[in-house]
């Protein structure tokens, strides 16, 4: 039972990063400090203001995006059996990008709390589009046509979007900071209102390991050994929209999270599936919060978007992924 | 505020739908052209070409010429036909010299050529990597001229040394992703993931210079990422065209060994092609023209991945001959792209990069399922 006694070891990496999210930044603040603001809160001291109204919803928003990131990756690869399987390749992020901008260019859409469903429903729509496109035809979603697939819809969707942005200068006033993806100056109000997606999508997708674990055997293994396949991938793919969706609602398109959490989960802990996203589920969280925490730090007292470092970090994963581990092996 | 800019005149509609059904009936009637070969012999050289691509090739030309002209004749300042054909062509300096001859007749060079780039370079990529949904904006070429060219209209540098960086961005980051790539040979596929992942990488610094500097000058830097032919001068048809002098013939030589590369690595090399080097000519031919055209117009989206295809469909697979069809082809669709940005919300001008996208976009996507299909 080694993989059960690494979970203490990833709640103490998690509350490491939760910590250093609440510390971290602008205004450098004590643990104490911190501690204090959430359980014993003193209105007069200024360093707890700033843990109690700005850290605490960020680092809470970023948590909460990261885990569903990574468990959204964790089921993508393991229902397509795709190691690039996820959401930001599969279109999602370009998608919910497109709708926002649209949202703000059409119906002039400013609050947070405005964007947020149209960021759900872009995100599936683009990941719904991808998926169909990439799975037609002799072999389904293999690496290469998921992740043509998602970067053509990308482009155009991408396309699509810097001409909206054209047309009109407040929209892209407006979008800009979104489309970096930030979690600073985001309320808990978006985390509130998507609380229940979250919450049954964390549950759902959590408890299907077992299912996944044979769904990637493949189709006719699965099926062989009882299973209800397309139900379990309908289930699966309802689940992944779901998370991916409500995560760049509330944390905007930050990429890579998905894509790298649940490969280094898997050279950790195995093939089994359960374990995977549970490890994806508590590891998620850490790696954003300590890409906020670095985008925080690295050009103070300005901030880097947390996507920017996202992608500064992910994009040479993937390519070592690409250059140093054969893709087909899932 | 969603159409605060003008509807658009009925005429205009009309004149852009009637377009498209000429374009379908030209595809209807290219079916009926004879499937014949001919073949050349002058002295030394012989050669067999097919008779059908000559047909499309002079067609093409011919919606090259036409649509030259109605960009010289159209535009928001009246100017009759034959007044701006006469000042075009033989009475120079008369009463519109500055609309046709400095505005409207280098713009439409400009179209002609930047056409003719981006569309060979999409062939040259789809061809090499065997896979038709490549092109130099997918594997990020284009982000990586985007890159130097935002960061200088962002920090409001020297705007003449534009198209230079953004030369400078492309070529250089083509060569990244080679070699990344590489592992003894570069195969077709990594070299997509890897663009893939570099094209993201790029997108994020565009994002971060976007979140960095002031808004007037991030909307003329994403202005300029759409792409379009505002301004264009005889400066940047030399530039063109002096890489299309250059880059085009050599293309043209190294279609003949790319439809041996197709056969796969190991058939090729069997045939006596020294396989990696002719990979790294192509890729070099293919980003360099992308780059000229991308420094010169900006990221035009979507025409180097959707004009292989229409040549493909009309002629078929890659040859010396098709590639010259090809570029034309570009030249009709940038062409027409762009009378269709000035024309369609006349007196607002959209970049022509938005009209690209926006008609290759969807097309693209059909193409995508059915390609899949096909495999």
């Amino acid at each position: 039972m080694a993989h059960a006694a690494g979970v203490p070891f990833a709640l103490a990496l998690l509350a490491f990063f939760v910590l250093l999210s609440l510390r971290c930044g602008a205004l450098e603040i004590t643990s104490a400090q911190a501690w204090n603001a959430i359980f014993d809160y003193d209105t007069s001291d200024q360093g707890q203001i700033v843990v109690r109204e700005l850290r605490a919803p960020r680092t809470l928003i970023g948590a909460a995006a990261g885990a569903c990131f990574a468990l959204a990756g964790a089921i993508t690869q393991g229902v397509t059996r795709n190691p690039l399987g996820a959401p930001s390749i599969l279109g999602i992020n370009a998608g919910a990008s497109f709708a926002i901008v649209t949202a703000i260019f059409a119906a002039d859409v400013v609050t947070p709390k405005g964007y947020v469903w149209f960021a759900f429903l872009g995100a599936l729509g683009a990941a719904a589009l991808v998926y169909s496109v990439a799975s037609v035809g002799h072999g389904g979603a293999t690496p290469v046509k998921l992740a043509l697939a998602g970067a053509v819809v990308s482009a155009l969707l991408a396309a699509w979007t810097t001409s909206l942005l054209l047309l009109d200068e407040n929209t892209l006033d407006e979008a800009r900071f979104w489309l970096a993806g930030s979690l600073s100056g985001r309320g808990t109000d978006e985390l509130r209102l998507l609380f229940p997606i979250i919450a049954v999508a964390l549950v759902a997708g959590l408890f299907m390991g077992r299912q996944i674990n044979l769904l990637s055997l493949g189709d006719d293994v699965a099926a062989g050994l009882g299973q209800r396949t397309a139900l379990v991938r309908t289930g699966a793919g309802i689940t992944v929209v779901l998370l991916a969706g409500s995560a760049v609602a509330i944390a905007g398109p930050v990429a890579f999270i998905g894509l790298a959490i649940p490969h280094m989960v898997r050279s950790i802990v195995g093939p089994d599936y359960r374990w995977i996203m549970l490890y994806s589920l508590l590891l998620g969280p850490c790696l954003m919060l300590a890409a906020d925490v670095v985008g925080r730090v690295v050009v103070r007292p300005a901030e880097l978007q947390v996507g920017i470092v996202t992608a500064a970090v992910g994009a040479p994963f993937l390519i070592y992924l690409v250059r140093f581990t054969k893709l087909s092996e899932l | 505020m969603i159409l605060a800019i003008n509807a658009p005149a009925t005429g205009t509609l009309a004149a852009i739908a009637a377009g498209l059904v000429l374009v379908g009936f030209a595809l209807r009637l290219s079916e009926l052209l004879p499937t014949r070969r001919g073949a050349l012999r002058a002295g030394p050289i012989s050669g067999l070409f097919q008779w059908r691509v000559v047909w499309l090739t002079l067609g093409a030309m011919a919606a090259v010429l036409g649509l030259m002209v109605v960009g010289l004749i159209v535009g928001d300042f009246p100017v009759s036909a034959r007044d701006s054909l006469r000042t075009a062509l033989w009475d120079r300096g008369g009463e519109f010299d500055f609309i046709v001859n400095t505005l409207r007749f280098p713009r439409v060079t400009v179209a002609v050529l930047a056409g003719m780039c981006l569309a060979t370079s999409g062939a040259i990529f789809q061809g090499l990597i065997n896979n038709p949904l490549v092109s130099p904006d997918i594997i990020g070429i284009n982000n990586g001229a985007a890159v130097c060219a935002v960061f200088i209209l962002a920090v409001g540098g020297n705007v003449s040394l534009l198209p230079y960086a953004a030369f400078v961005g492309a070529l250089s980051t083509a060569i990244v992703i080679y070699l990344l790539a590489w592992k003894r040979g570069v195969s077709g596929s990594r070299l997509v993931l890897v663009g893939i992942g570099i094209n993201a990488l790029l997108a994020a610094v565009i994002t971060f210079i976007q979140v960095r500097y002031p808004i007037e000058r991030v909307a003329a830097a994403a202005r300029w990422q759409a792409g379009s032919l505002f301004g264009a001068n005889w400066e940047d048809a030399r530039t063109l065209g002096i890489g299309i002098a250059i880059l085009l013939p050599l293309a043209f030589i190294l279609t003949r060994r790319l439809r041996i590369l197709q056969l796969g690595g190991d058939a090729s090399a069997a045939m006596g092609l020294r396989v990696e080097r002719e990979r790294l000519l192509l890729i070099a031919t293919g980003s360099g023209l992308a780059a000229i055209a991308v420094a010169v117009v900006g990221p035009l989206a979507f025409v180097a991945l959707v004009v292989p295809h229409l040549a493909r469909l009309l002629a078929g697979n890659i040859t010396g001959g098709v590639l010259i069809l090809t570029a034309l082809l570009g030249s009709v669709f940038l062409l027409g792209a762009d009378l269709i940005a000035q024309r369609l919300f006349a007196p607002t001008i959209l970049p022509a990069g938005v009209v690209t996208a926006a008609l290759g976009g969807p097309y693209f996507l059909f193409l995508l399922a059915r390609y899949n299909r096909a495999i």
